[in-house]
């Protein structure tokens, strides 16, 4: 069963803010979405293998060669508050 | 009660290829803010990683070096928190899959060698750098480290002191300069390192509960750092408290650390398998290729010189500690000068110059070439020690011949006897209180009657000689 | 009749015959827009200026004489989550609202290496997560068979401004059916290719396993060639497979005979409308009746799609969409005391509701203590489907369906609820999930005058034999 203590962990996780009343909305649609996805825990999948990738393919790699990078304008221009060529966000004690 | 610690390190290396693990801008060091940056390197909607080959290559001679098992199969994980310094929110990083494990690496602490388990290395992304505002109260973001290679070596709690954890590190490092994977600057970051500490009472065999230590950035910073928190833990344990699991940062200024976070904030990474990235898959002839082109190790170096050029504990160990101290070793010994006497230049004479110029043998302005020189010519006895030294400073700063330096200051040896000979004979005669001591039996008195000589000659008399016509010319008085 | 009314290769035709020109035919889109798309919303942006400047350019190039690409002087309309240089690319998310990218996908390359020309960006679902364009965080698209009525989705306002004749064709992009479903419900041609033909470069992720941009036309022909323009291997998505691709317009040849239709009996159960079934297995007994031979079986795991699905795709999105954290781009908190409240208050005004479900949803399945349970199971299970479509795929040439379990249904009806919703995705989200290729056409409608589509499924890689099946339906 989902509980408020599920949620409140989950949304901690992910860094989103619930208030109570869009935790009220979200824990009944959360349990009955969680109650469905776990219908698959009646099929049998001993001895199964995960498939991590659809495609049959692996070892795909690029060449070490320097491409010229972007300007920094470019970098930034959709940067919310930038200053001295640098994202700036609220201090970060450590 | 007495208490022995129990130590295991995470080490990151930054790895020298030319450009990023999954973009193709470069890894140079020191750019402009946000200047080695694409919109993949910077997580931008829509962009893909693709892998670096040489990553790979790098991370699997890592592992050769240290002994490790190399993968077959290998994949990539994300690793799930959020932090300005981390664009996509999650770091590439490997999970349950790395590309190398269970290997090990000796080292040498007092004299007894000590075998510390390798539990894996495996490869992720670097975090960009946060800076503070020196204007306002923000912190900026400079991304041009996004996505820089590292490697990841996790030991095996296999130290019990401070100095092992050290030791290690050295050696780590100087494996991986040998394997020219990574150059291991610290004061670059591109080597950092976490700690794991616990104690336990001497004798048991059952760890206490461990802490982590992180944000240490030298090898004596770490060694600091350990100590200290040996300490704490005894000071807690001897209080009647309890270690609780949690991450400390070390705060190098103050040489104390505080903690980070607690076992109750422990971070919930949701590790999974990046459905961007393909599997790596490695066979046999691959893994082989890469083994085969590995260059002579440090342990490997140790042993020979010491086998075949019977050079003392105390010069190989300094010797091989460098790789490019060593090359230069090779190379002077392979153009056929005497190992001992290369050894004893290097660690001599070259190595204080180094220290007081604060260069690297690179940046040595003596090839080994003209070093085999001078050495010849002390050995052939055309010059002596002392005029060697002479030729050294020349060297130093002059680009000529060791022959030239030679001719040009008069600096050759003379080894004619009879000229000698009259030296000598002035000598005793204006020494008559030497001569007196000898006759007492201070046969150090010898030694001052050569340096007189040999000031004589102003270096160039042959020392061998001046002592045999000395003790002669004393004995027939 | 109009210009925009006609499909890619009749305009194509017509400009080389130089009955028409480029300008306009692009000019006649947009009166269509003008027209119209007040009514149906199925823009987010416009590119009018750009796009007459290009019309003419490459006018000048067919007057020259030039031998042009098929796709030459084609007006083009993008799903817009999918990134083109200089033109914002918002998701119909408040969180990337004024999002400019400084780069283009690998498909917007390639059609600007044919000459295609982009008309506008085309609203979708939030993050292109939900069945019906009513995720958006702009606007509601409504159906131009009813403007009552949802046109499916995510890709809603491409489907809808291929149906209303606002543009010649359209990209989407398919996760679980956002190409197919929302094609059924305008009563257009929409293909899901295998996973790995199309890059998904510059395709802002939702589930990078599952993801796959494809055409959303007027016939198959047109599905064939612009098919044709965006499939071929990529160096910058690894996930791209190296292969020679044929000329798809080669499918498109009449005859039928001998083909083998599997039609599984899990695609035709409680959960479809019955109508909607009558009409495909009408549809199936001409096939039939063309020299196809059909037979009933079951793919049992089928029923369990929808679970695998929504633990994954969820799971993959909660990590995907991690980096709209208002630092780097997109939408920022207007005020927040310290990092940790800038990003939860980014992320919760910047975010829909349904966006916000799931990622909750996907974090929640990767937590600690449930990771194996639902997200390594559904992995598993995964492997479960794949083996049973390649065991159907060793019977049958194609596998046959609706493609949606209703025909539109009105806006609203489902918005409450998001499992009911969710269901909507039944008979297409197991295509994602086993990575094979899959095409809905329009097959008629039903009682209300609403299109219904069928879905056709292929073995993976073989969009050729998809293709032809539709072209003969």
């Amino acid at each position: 069963m989902v509980e408020t203590k599920d949620i409140e962990y989950v949304a901690k996780l992910a860094k989103l803010k619930l208030n109570d009343s869009d935790k009220e909305k979200l824990i009944p649609q959360m349990a009955d979405i969680i109650n469905f996805a776990n219908r698959i825990s009646e099929l049998n999948t001993e001895g199964i293998e995960e498939t991590n990738h659809i495609l049959n393919m692996s070892n795909v790699f690029r060449e070490d060669e320097v491409k010229t990078s972007y300007k920094r304008d470019d970098i930034l221009m959709n940067a919310p508050q930038k200053e001295a060529g640098c994202i700036i966000v609220p201090g970060v004690n450590n | 009660m007495e208490y022995e610690s129990v130590i295991g390190l995470e080490i990151h290396a930054e790895l020298s290829t030319k450009t990023k693990i999954f973009c193709s801008c470069t890894t140079e060091f020191g750019g402009d803010v946000n200047t080695h940056c694409c919109p993949i390197c910077t997580g931008m909607p829509g962009t893909l990683p693709m892998l670096n080959k040489k990553v790979v290559e790098y991370a699997v001679k890592a592992g050769l070096a240290m002994n490790c098992t190399i993968s077959k199969f290998s994949k990539q994980d994300r690793k799930n928190y959020f932090y300005p310094d981390l664009p996509k929110a999650y770091q590439i990083s490997q999970y349950d899959l790395p590309l190398c494990k269970n290997g090990y690496l000796d080292i040498e602490v007092d004299g007894a060698t000590k075998r510390i388990g390798i539990t894996r290395i495996h490869i992720e992304e670097d975090a960009g750098k946060l800076l503070h505002n020196a204007w306002g109260n923000g912190t900026l973001v400079d991304m041009n480290r996004c996505g820089v290679p590292l490697i990841e070596i996790v030991t095996e709690p296999d130290m019990r002191s401070a100095k092992e954890a050290h030791a290690l590190l050295e050696k780590i490092k100087t494996i991986l300069q040998y394997i020219d994977v990574s150059d291991c600057k610290m004061q670059e970051g591109s080597l950092r390192c976490d700690v794991n500490v616990s104690i336990m009472p001497k004798g048991s065999t059952t760890f206490g509960q461990r802490t982590e230590m992180k944000n240490l950035n030298s090898f004596s910073a770490t060694e600091k750092a350990i100590n200290f928190e040996i300490e704490r833990q005894k000071e807690v344990v001897e209080a009647g408290g309890k270690i609780t699991q949690e991450t400390r940062r070390w705060d190098d200024e103050t040489s104390s650390s505080y903690s980070m976070r607690s076992k109750e904030n422990a971070q919930d990474y949701r590790y999974f398998p990046e459905p961007d990235l393909l599997p790596i898959v490695l066979d046999d002839e691959y893994i082989e290729g890469i083994r085969t082109s590995l260059p002579e190790l440090p342990d490997k170096k140790y042993a020979r010189y010491i086998e075949s050029y019977k050079l003392p504990e105390y010069d190989a160990n300094l010797l091989t500690a460098s790789k490019d101290l060593s090359e230069y070793f090779d190379k002077a010994v392979n153009l056929g000068a005497t190992p001992k006497a290369v050894s004893n230049w290097i660690l001599g004479d070259i190595s204080k110059v180094l220290n007081e110029e604060s260069i690297t043998i690179n940046e040595f302005k003596i090839t080994p070439e003209k070093l085999v020189e001078l050495i010849s010519e002390i050995e052939k006895g055309t010059i002596s020690n002392t005029a060697a030294k002479s030729v050294f400073e020349v060297l130093l700063t002059e680009d000529k011949t060791v022959e030239e330096i030679i001719k040009e200051k008069g600096l050759a040896q003379v080894n004619d006897e009879s000229a000698i000979k009259e030296m000598v004979e002035r000598v005793i005669a204006n020494n008559q209180k030497s001569v007196e001591d000898y006759k007492k039996g201070k046969t150090n008195a010898v030694g001052y009657l050569v340096g007189q000589v040999m000031k004589e000659s102003r270096g160039s008399a042959n020392p061998q000689i001046i002592n045999k016509l000395i003790v002669e010319a004393l004995n027939n008085l | 009749m109009e210009l925009c009314e006609l499909t890619a290769h009749e305009l194509g035709k017509m400009l080389r015959n130089k009955e028409i020109t480029v300008p306009q035919i692009v000019e006649s889109v947009y009166k269509s827009i003008e027209l119209k798309d007040n009514d149906i919303k199925a823009y987010i942006s416009l590119q009018k200026e750009e796009a007459l400047k290009e019309a003419a350019e490459m006018q000048k190039r067919f007057d020259a004489g030039e031998d042009l690409p098929p796709l030459a002087g084609i007006p083009i309309t993008i799903k817009d989550n999918i990134c083109t240089k200089g033109i914002k690319t918002t998701c119909a998310s408040k969180m990337l609202q004024d999002f400019v990218p400084p780069y283009d996908a690998t498909v917007i390359e390639k059609l600007k290496a044919q000459g295609a020309i982009i008309v506008g960006k085309s609203n979708l679902d939030e993050f292109a997560m939900g069945g019906s364009t009513e995720n958006s965080a702009f606007m509601k698209t409504r159906n131009p068979h009813n403007l009552e009525c949802v046109p499916g989705g995510s890709s809603g306002g491409s489907a809808a401004s291929v149906a209303a004749n606002e543009t010649i064709l359209a990209l989407g992009s398919d996760t679980g059916g956002s190409i197919r479903q929302p094609a059924s419900l305008c009563g257009v041609v929409g293909l899901k290719p295998t996973y790995g033909t199309v890059s998904r470069f510059g395709l802002v992720a939702f589930a990078s396993s599952l993801d796959q941009i494809g055409p959303i036309t007027k016939d198959v022909e047109d599905a064939a060639i612009l098919f044709n323009a965006i499939c071929g291997h990529d160096e910058h998505d690894a996930t791209s497979v190296s292969m020679e691709h044929p000329d798809y317009t080669k499918a498109l040849e009449k005859g039928i005979s001998g083909l083998k239709i599997g039609l599984p009996k899990e695609f035709f159960g409680e959960g479809i409308n019955s109508e909607v079934k009558e009409i495909v297995l009408k549809k199936v007994e001409e096939l039939k009746a063309k020299g196809a031979t059909v037979e009933e079986f079951s793919i049992p795991s089928i029923d369990y799609a929808l679970s695998i699905y929504y633990i994954l795709a969820s799971a993959e999105a909660s990590s995907n969409l991690s980096r709209y954290d208002g630092v780097k781009y997109g939408y920022r908190t207007e005020s927040a005391d310290g990092l940790n409240e800038l990003y939860e208050k980014t992320r919760s005004e910047g975010f829909g509701p349904e966006v916000k479900r799931r990622i909750m949803l996907g974090t929640y399945v990767l937590s600690s203590g449930y990771y194996d349970a639902y997200y390594k199971k559904a992995l598993k299970a995964r492997t479960l489907i794949r083996q049973e479509f390649d065991k159907a795929f060793t019977k049958y040439d194609v596998i046959i369906g609706p493609t949606s379990p209703t025909t539109a249904f009105k806006i609203g009806e489902k918005s409450e609820n998001p499992l009911e919703m969710y269901l909507s995705d039944v008979c297409t989200v197991p295509v994602n999930i086993a990575g094979i290729p899959a095409i809905s056409v329009p097959i008629g409608t039903d009682s209300k005058n609403l299109p219904v589509g069928m879905q056709i499924i292929g073995k993976a890689f073989d969009e050729m034999t998809i293709l032809k099946v539709a072209y003969n339906v």
